[in-house]
């Protein structure tokens, strides 16, 4: 085990450059960071050089690209179009953005594999007929569409109700709480929204195929098998039918931490987040476009989290089935 | 890792049993004898032979939430393309009303600048859907083509293929979208623009499918009896793997008309998708934002209709895996 992992690790890790190197070059070619000097009349030709220079705009791209692979081989990040360096940006930034997306993946897989069971067992019920609606609807709603539902909505009549802000609705925390226990309280009331708003588009088509394969099993002959034998009910759900059916749930899910990653920019947006999305997204549009250093480190981080969450996802994978073999 | 939403790690008689039954490829229908229609005729027992497409068409005839998304896809459809011929507001028209609410004169209201909703909602209920239909169009066409290379040939074309994916699997799509859609959605005419762009990540996600169908057929022994009589390679992609791998294809072609809607709004939410003087749902969604707690209905016309959009496709495809692809039911 330890060795496929070392092996996936060092897969991972080909797939990682060889991709940094085409986005870096996409990236690059999108936009001329220059534009906004150059319509400038005003800017004399030589502040543009000098702009071009300290920018490296002035080096052929395959240049810039090994200065900025070489950076980050020492975890130096560059610095960013105002000057900033960006790795004391990104940090910060990245678990902003996992305050919200760790919950979330977490409450969304129980949701999601609970329901998904849950209904399995109930087919055709009431139940199952509610959630389905439930999951026809968040499948087909943008996450932004929730997101304002939520935002400007749900919480406004919350807090109306309470008299005093309960849900907060911008931003992550608020600055200067003092006391562990008022932080954590303080950041609960920021996370519970944006939370939601991925749970919600991310719990549905999980649920979907947690039921479709607990289904299968359920109607397998190994499941017919421990039910003829005697065993209890729960004992053959739960025991027997579950962990098999499990194992193709774990492939989607997986597969979706991506889909996740950019829900989550949107959501950073609607709920003035300070996290990597909204710098991915700022590093984009402007004012300077693009800012690559900024953009790239959001990629860094984001590809680099996504192929983590896929070994680990593979580990999982082989300790619910252990006929794969990790030879 | 197998990835369920794939073939690869289909049997072939499992995609096969759904279209042309155990063995038998499509197209390739076994004889029945004279005599045994005969007997069949004299007992009265004579069972009618149904093409695929018919038992594929009673399938979907039979499978009501399809048949509602299908209605509810052409109702949208006819209201977002001949709707605007009689409504008497063009979408960018400026009225005398500002911020009002629905009315008979404005069923959805107006905007804060005047605008008439309803004639806006429907004309970017139109862009929305003419833009996913070429996003879906283009992918399609063009992922099948490569997915049809790189499976049936393989090596490096596969190779190169499966690398190009690899690139797009490891940052979200949203992110590649973010990056193009910066670079080129800038000039004024730019719905074609954005669905290219879409066009260019929703390929691969064809690609990938269409070569797994064709790496799980063509080891089988009908393709091999046509190599054996001498097939050319374009004949038994063209007349043998496609039309066995059509039913996920256009199964797949459906569910990207939604999944181009949503992208698309999120990118004109986002303020790089369709921009002014055109209107995408999206667009109107992200406008009626600032306003959404003083004039919701500005939020919920469009929102509503965008998701009604999405639930009919999304009930048509369903409907159709079930009737070209029997196997495959998922999300059932």
């Amino acid at each position: 085990m330890g060795a496929y992992i070392l092996r996936r690790l060092g897969a991972g890790l080909i797939v990682l450059v060889i991709g940094l190197f085409g986005l870096y070059i996409l990236v690059s070619l999108s936009g001329n960071p220059l534009a906004n000097l150059l319509a400038n009349p005003r800017i004399s030709p030589a502040t543009i050089q000098a702009a071009r220079v300290e920018l490296h705009l002035n080096e052929p791209l395959l240049q810039r690209f090994w200065t900025w692979a070489t950076g980050m081989l020492h975890g130096d990040f560059g610095i960013s179009t105002t000057g900033q360096a960006v790795g004391p940006q990104i940090w910060p930034r990245m678990w902003v953005t996992m305050q919200m997306v760790i919950p979330a993946v977490i409450i969304s897989i129980v949701l999601g594999v609970g329901l998904g069971v849950w209904t399995a067992v109930r087919q055709y019920s009431i139940w199952d007929h509610v959630s389905t609606f439930f999951a026809y609807f968040f499948f087909a709603t943008p996450v932004f569409v929730i997101g304002i539902l939520l935002k400007d909505f749900l919480a406004v009549k919350v807090d109306n109700f309470f008299g005093h802000p309960v849900l907060y609705t911008l931003g992550q925390n608020n600055p200067g709480t003092t006391g562990a226990w008022s932080i954590f309280v303080d950041s609960l009331a920021h996370d519970v929204l944006p939370v939601l708003t991925l749970v919600l588009i991310t719990y549905a088509s999980w649920s979907r195929y947690q039921r479709a394969s607990m289904l299968d099993v359920l109607n397998a002959d190994y499941v017919r098998l421990a039910k003829a034998k005697g065993l209890s009910q729960r004992r053959v759900r739960y025991i027997h039918a579950l962990r098999n059916a499990m194992i193709p749930v774990t492939t989607i899910i997986a597969l979706d931490f991506a889909t996740i990653l950019g829900g989550a920019i949107i959501t950073e947006i609607v709920f003035g987040w300070e996290g990597m999305g909204r710098y991915l997204f700022e590093g984009l549009v402007g004012p300077v476009t693009p800012d690559t250093n900024v953009v790239m480190s959001y990629i860094t981080v984001t590809a680099t989290l996504i192929i983590v969450f896929n070994i680990i996802a593979d580990v999982i994978y082989g300790l619910l089935d252990p006929r794969i073999r990790y030879a | 890792m197998p990835d369920p939403r794939e073939t690869t790690d289909m049997s072939p008689g499992m995609l096969l049993a759904g279209v042309g039954g155990l063995g038998a490829p499509v197209g390739e229908h076994a004889p029945i004898t004279q005599a045994a229609e005969l007997t069949a005729a004299q007992a009265g027992l004579a069972i009618k032979a149904r093409s695929q497409f018919q038992m594929a068409l009673s399938r979907f005839m039979h499978h009501k939430l399809a048949l509602v998304g299908l209605f509810l896809f052409l109702a949208i459809l006819l209201f977002s393309t001949v709707g605007p011929v009689f409504w008497h507001y063009n979408y960018a028209q400026i009225t005398s009303a500002f911020g009002t609410g629905p009315s008979l004169a404005h069923p959805f209201g107006t905007d804060t600048i005047g605008h008439d909703m309803f004639a806006q909602t429907m004309t970017a209920t139109a862009t929305s859907i003419q833009t996913a239909m070429v996003v879906a169009a283009l992918a399609t066409v063009f992922g099948t083509l490569v997915g049809a290379v790189a499976g049936y040939y393989g090596k490096w074309a596969d190779a190169l293929l499966m690398r190009f994916v690899d690139l797009t699997l490891i940052v979200p799509g949203l992110v590649i979208l973010l990056v193009l859609a910066n670079a080129f959605s800038k000039s004024a005419n730019n719905w074609l623009d954005i669905a290219l762009i879409l066009a260019a990540l929703f390929w691969t996600v064809v690609a990938r499918l269409v070569r797994g169908v064709f790496l799980s057929l063509r080891e089988r022994e009908f393709i091999e009896a046509e190599h054996a009589i001498g097939a050319s390679s374009t004949r038994i992609i063209v007349r043998h793997l496609i039309p066995n791998a059509i039913g996920p294809i256009i199964v797949y072609a459906t569910l990207t008309v939604a999944n181009a809607i949503l992208v698309e709004a999120a990118l004109s939410f986002l303020g790089l998708g369709i921009q002014p003087p055109h209107v995408s749902l999206g667009y109107l969604i992200s406008q009626a934002e600032g306003d959404a707690t003083v004039l919701p209905y500005l939020f919920y016309f469009p929102a509503a209709i965008l998701i009604l959009i999405i639930l009919s496709v999304n009930f048509l495809g369903d409907g159709l895996r079930d009737a070209l692809d029997p196997q495959q039911r998922v999300r059932a």
